[in-house]
């Protein structure tokens, strides 16, 4: 891991990644890559990226201290990075600030994306109209049900929400409609994915926009403690916020990494969104090849969690690669454990936090637990949970 | 000679184009896939697409769609549609059956299996929408060690260059796209295609098809006077949903007739 350099030209981490999509998409994807290459390291370009993000989204997001958690808990001390407070309230912002700065170079007047909670769709409905951009967002009928305040977000921002009603109406679903909207209209359309999923350059790309997080963390940390955490935990969907913050830290061979899968209703019950951690097989989904849950004639197979966000029953191709290597473990939380986490941050911190991010959370306190006081442990505070209020609401049997 | 080549000679000799029908199997039953197959040929197909269930068919429109979600509702999948594609061989030894499929099946139950399973099914070549050559040297070399042809995608998005490279790689013929869109798309441009499909006739000898957006006649008509195969799909599936179990044969071969006369 000394010389970490993924993915390869051709957008592999090893045996992972790739373009795996139908030939009328591979135009589009050349163009991307050239122009993201080109703009990648442009001064002009990154100084606008960056001035965007201070100034519209708000970083640098701070790293907190969760000192009452910590007593609680009485093991290692437990930092956030503080995601949450960026504008539209998660750390997707920092990708789509990316992606539609550079379709706006590329003169691209319309941009689609597919969301799972709702925050990628926002964060993209928001920037598209900063920007003066048509928006199209996609997203899974069951998901429109649980995530209606991010809906009508959306709406009120000028997008477009289109419920998908094929297969199990999930973020994958949406993901295909996307996929589908984008073959079709791929003169005019820039599309924006919202994880470190797809084909290349995406994983790279989503990844690259969202190592602003890592990399403050590693200055932030600095100057608290005068040292780098011994571990990095994020949850982990398509893997974005975990990229986003592991990246930066892969050189760190001292700093754990630990991306945290949905368990749903626990591995063993099949009905969870953890290709991970349950060593699902590997398969080719939605442009790229990564673990995947599915079944032995290779049908993708529904996943579960409490989480919309989690929902999804692949992961990002880097985090198969740094499982595979052993640079990052993963491991998984299951609903309830999830949202005990929940009730437990709101109460001792003040933090309401998503429901995604709230896997993180309950796995940092196992880990807290089990390490000494001198040790510490950042977690990606990926997004709070306003969203949430409504699931949250119904599951303890109250109607808000 | 594969059976693709030679269906493509004999009929450049009548003056014919190739029609090319596609449905799903195992929709909307395995016994109706099975008889439908054989309607086909009888009707006047020359070859037939017939595609492997998959529960994320992203190229795929909504028709299609549907008919991929009615098979997995009927548990099939790739093993199921190499039991009707051999049922079929072992009726039919002339007409060309090529499976056309997303990779996650076939990597599913691995390569090795599913070129066992069709050289069993005699299985005369394979579309697989989301492997482009660069991500499948391996299984391309390995279908042409087993004498299948491994047909693949152009769009209208291709560039000279990258068609040229496919192109060395292609066996059968070529299948041309005939829209930016999905299957069963409604958008297709005709003068467009024709200059597109001269281009590509211009770089190879391979014969060329053409599929995506063609529903009726009139289109097949246009289409089929300059390129060497039509391919029809969503519009035949729109009459397995449209029909029932009774009139459905009668329906389907009415369409492949019409088209069948202009062609
Ligand atoms: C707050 C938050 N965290 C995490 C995720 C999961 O996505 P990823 O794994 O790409 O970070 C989401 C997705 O919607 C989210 O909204």
């Amino acid at each position: 891991m000394d010389n970490y350099n993924f993915p390869d030209q051709n957008g592999h981490f090893g045996p992972y990644g790739g373009t795996f999509v139908a030939e009328t998409l591979i135009e589009a994807l050349d163009e991307l890559k050239e122009m993201y290459n080109q703009f990648k390291d442009d001064k002009e370009f990154l100084n606008e990226f960056h001035h965007d993000l201070k100034h519209f989204v708000g970083r640098p997001s701070p790293i907190y201290f969760a000192e009452r958690l910590t007593h609680k808990i009485g093991g290692a001390k437990i930092y956030f990075k503080r995601e949450d407070l960026n504008h539209t309230g998660a750390h997707k912002v920092n990708n789509t600030v990316g992606q539609a700065l550079l379709a706006k170079k590329m003169g691209k007047p319309r941009v689609i994306a597919e969301t799972g909670a709702g925050q990628h769709g926002v964060a993209t409905a928001t920037i598209a109209a900063r920007l003066g951009l048509e928006c199209v967002v996609y997203m899974g009928a069951e998901d429109v049900k649980r995530q209606s305040p991010n809906v009508y977000r959306m709406k009120l921002l000028g997008a477009k929400v289109v419920p998908v009603e094929s297969g199990s109406k999930t973020l994958k679903d949406a993901l295909n409609e996307a996929l589908r909207d984008w073959v079709t209209n791929v003169s005019n359309t820039f599309y924006i994915i919202g994880t470190v999923a797809g084909p290349h350059p995406y994983p790279m790309m989503v990844r690259d926009f969202n190592s602003v997080v890592g990399k403050e963390a590693i200055g932030q940390m600095d100057e608290l403690e005068g040292k780098q955490p011994d571990a990095v935990v994020a949850c982990v969907g398509g893997g974005s916020n975990a990229m986003g913050i592991f990246y930066p830290y892969i050189p760190y061979k001292e700093t754990r990494l630990i991306g945290v899968e949905a368990a749903g209703h626990g591995i063993e019950t099949g009905k969870h969104a953890a290709p991970l951690t349950a060593n699902s097989p590997v398969g080719v989904l939605h442009g790229n090849r990564t673990y995947m849950m599915q079944n032995e004639e290779g049908q993708i197979i529904e996943t579960h969690s409490v989480s919309a966000g989690l929902d999804y029953p692949g992961v990002g191709p880097e985090h198969s690669w740094l499982k595979d290597t052993g640079r990052a473990e993963y491991v998984a939380v299951n609903d309830d454990e999830a949202l005990a986490a929940f009730h437990n941050l709101c109460k001792t911190e003040g933090i309401i936090p998503a429901l995604e991010t709230s896997h993180a959370i309950a796995y940092a306190e196992k880990l807290a637990k089990e390490l000494p006081k001198d040790k510490t442990i950042l977690v990606n505070l990926s997004g709070r949970g306003d969203k949430d209020i409504n699931t949250v609401a119904n599951i303890a049997g109250i109607k808000i | 000679m594969s059976r693709i080549s030679k269906t493509f000679s004999l009929l450049k000799s009548n003056n014919k184009k190739a029609l090319i029908p596609f449905i799903t199997a195992g929709d909307p039953s395995v016994e109706m896939t099975k008889k439908i197959l054989h309607q086909l040929v009888e009707s006047g197909a020359d070859m037939i697409e017939l595609g492997i269930p998959f529960s994320d068919p992203m190229a795929d429109g909504p028709v299609i769609q549907r008919a991929s979600e009615r098979a997995l509702a009927n548990n099939v999948g790739i093993r199921k549609t190499f039991e009707i594609a051999k049922e079929f061989r072992n009726t039919d030894q002339d007409t060309p059956l090529i499976l056309m499929g997303y990779a996650n099946p076939i990597e599913a139950i691995g390569f090795d299996e599913f070129l066992r399973l069709c050289k069993e099914a005699d299985v005369d070549g394979i579309i697989t929408v989301d492997y482009p050559p660069e991500e499948s040297k391996e299984y391309v070399g390995k279908l042409k060690e087993n004498d299948i042809d491994a047909i693949f995608l152009l769009a209208p998005t291709t560039e000279k260059e990258r068609i040229q490279q496919i192109i060395k790689q292609a066996t059968g013929f070529l299948y041309y796209v005939s829209l930016k869109g999905v299957t069963g798309a409604q958008n297709i441009d005709i003068d467009q295609v024709k200059h597109r499909v001269a281009e590509i006739k211009s770089l190879t000898d391979l014969p060329v098809g053409v599929g995506f957006g063609v529903r009726d006649p009139e289109t097949a008509k246009a289409v089929a006077s300059f390129s060497d195969a039509i391919v029809i799909g969503s519009r035949i599936i729109q009459e397995i949903e449209k029909s029932n179990e009774n009139n459905m044969l009668e329906n389907i071969s009415k369409i492949i007739k019409s088209i069948r006369e202009v062609i």
